[in-house]
């Protein structure tokens, strides 16, 4: 088991150095949500992200979209220093998908409108062209969801699973070189989640995208990906990649987090499997 | 007849305000409460310019005011934090001096004998069969010119980030877009629209005052939601657009019907407000009825 690396590595895309933030900061309140993190994520990396509630997951992601700055610390996505820079900007390069299927796209807007939205091609005042409607075509028709049937359909008319197939496809559509996803199948019931994570893997793969995922499933963070990181307090505490990680079992990672922390797992959610 | 025209000019001339929240209140979700200030701002420049002697340079200076109007509020409620109905009645009450400004200190501009563009529109439409209507002309030219602008611009890629700052705004962040900027652009164009209409009603009847913009948010909201209670099925933007000036004339119809019918011209207020809350309340009702049924009957029982 290797710790967090952070060497100089000039194939790293995304790379925090020492980033730490605290919520209320000076109050009782005072919440260290990430603490002093170092990460180097290489070009290609799926890394699955697991770790109880309050470990500083989604924080991580945050900081590395810029929900928040960071207190102290630099965020560098491919070279370039992003740590000041505003969020919008930033998620020209990073795509996300959260746990809130509703959260990734316009309900009152046609399904070709949030395409067009996410893809950003062409001018401010540039319509969408034939030819713009039939890449969306093309790239709905992989989903296999018959969603190229109904582009000109309302966005809110969709079921959860085919809104996060939306979702993901519209975080993808140029391909980010960072993709964020946060439990992003949490929502979906047993079979459409299956199935999104298998679109998921697909266009991951397909695209050879660097990509982060958190998961409360322990089974698919094993699975999925080339690299896992468990997260305890703002910290990684556990990195396992390559060969290593292929040979994770469940209970391997539990024993593993018991004697991080010294603690048995209490958290229900993290025990999912 | 011609109570009819009448009608149809001023709801046409209204149903530009209508356009306005069509853009704001719809689209961009942003109740515009500086509307009223706005409308008059429009009229009181749009006066002032034609008592210049400059009648054609009225409608852009009036829209250009209506634009700047619309980029303080908007300033307001993006990059300076005040509530969005709170910027838009700060500046409503800030404009209420401006306007008076504007006017040269009167609360009152007289264009009787002012060379407008209603005057410009009669002397070229003389001999011509629409010399008669050449109120109605100028009127339908602008209505016109402002749907086709709406039906095109809401598809641009800048109007789909518009309509989607109203729908859902994080998404609009995740498109790499700033909100702000789409809430700053579409104030600006929606108040010029906003502008333009009260510079039309000024040269229309031929005078300005400072309250000529008065309750206008609220029957311009009316109107909106009338047309919209027709148009409910349909999200097609243009047949949405032209629902709302619909609604402008319907409700301008309405209301000189009643005024045939004696009613005293200042119930036009309350009317407006009694239908807006209709418009909005009604449909909540309906989605709440069976429940009030079902407690109703388990009382009972």
């Amino acid at each position: 088991m290797t710790t967090a690396k952070s060497t100089s590595n000039t194939t790293a895309m995304l790379e925090l150095i020492k980033v730490s933030k605290t919520f209320n900061a000076g109050t009782p309140d005072s919440k260290k949500a990430l603490d002093n993190l170092d990460l180097s994520v290489k070009k290609g990396d799926f890394i699955t992200i697991i770790g109880a509630n309050g470990a500083g997951k989604s924080s991580l992601f945050n900081a590395i979209c810029g929900t928040f700055l960071t207190d102290s610390g630099s965020i560098l996505l491919d070279g370039t220093d992003i740590t000041f820079m505003p969020d919008h900007r930033r998620a020209k390069s990073i795509g996300r998908l959260f746990q809130d299927p509703m959260m990734g796209s316009a309900p009152g807007m046609t399904i070709e409108e949030n395409l067009a939205l996410a893809a950003g091609h062409g001018g401010w005042l540039s319509s969408i062209t034939k030819a713009e409607r039939e890449e969306f075509r093309a790239r709905l028709a992989v989903l296999d969801l018959g969603l190229e049937d109904k582009m000109g359909s309302r966005v809110g008319q969709l079921s959860g699973g085919q809104r996060q197939a939306l979702t993901l496809l519209m975080a993808t559509i140029n391909p980010p070189k960072v993709l964020l996803l946060d439990e992003h199948t949490a929502a979906l019931d047993p079979g459409t989640s299956e199935k999104v994570l298998k679109l998921t893997r697909d266009i991951v793969e397909g695209q050879n995208l660097t990509c982060l995922m958190i998961t409360h499933n322990m089974q698919s963070a094993i699975e999925l990906g080339n690299r896992i990181l468990m997260m305890d307090g703002g910290k990684i505490i556990m990195d396992v990649e390559g060969e290593e990680k292929k040979n994770l079992t469940v209970s391997a990672l539990l024993e593993a987090f018991r004697k991080k922390k010294g603690v048995e797992l209490s958290n229900d959610r993290m025990l999912m499997i | 007849m011609d109570i009819i025209i009448t009608a149809l000019e001023l709801g046409l001339i209204s149903s530009l305000t209508v356009l306005a929240l069509y853009l704001s209140y719809s689209m961009l979700n942003v109740c515009d409460l500086s509307t009223d200030g706005c409308f008059t701002l429009g009229a009181a420049v749009g006066a002032v310019t034609a008592l210049a002697g400059h009648p054609l340079l009225a409608v852009p200076a009036a829209m250009g005011a209506g634009l700047l109007s619309g980029l303080v509020t908007a300033l307001l409620q993006t990059y300076l934090g005040v509530p969005s109905l709170l910027a838009g009645i700060v500046v409503n009450t800030g404009l209420y001096s401006i306007n008076i400004a504007i006017m040269g200190n009167t609360a009152l501009l007289n264009l009787n004998k002012t060379t407008t563009i209603f005057t410009k529109a009669k002397t070229l439409l003389e001999g011509t069969f629409l010399a008669s209507q050449y109120r109605l002309v100028v009127i339908a030219f602008f209505v016109v010119l402002v749907i086709v602008f709406l039906s095109f611009f809401l598809k641009t890629r800048l109007g789909l980030a518009i309509r989607a700052t109203g729908d859902n705004r994080a998404m609009v962040r995740s498109s790499s877009i700033n909100p702000f900027m789409t809430t700053i652009v579409g104030l600006c164009i929606s108040n010029s629209f906003t502008g333009l209409s009260g510079c039309l009603l000024a040269m229309y009847q031929r005078s300005a005052n400072v309250t000529i913009g008065s309750g206008m948010v609220t029957i311009a909201l009316a109107s909106l939601l009338i047309g919209n209670s027709f148009l409910s099925k349909t999200q097609n933007i243009t047949v949405k657009a032209v629902g709302a000036v619909l609604g402008a004339f319907l409700f301008r119809l309405v209301y000189t019907v009643a005024l045939r019918l004696n009613m005293p011209a200042s119930m036009l207020r309350l009317v407006s407000a009694v239908i807006v809350v209709i418009a909005i309340s009604a449909p909540y009702l309906r989605d709440r009825f069976p429940e009030f049924k079902r407690r109703f009957e388990n009382r009972r029982a």
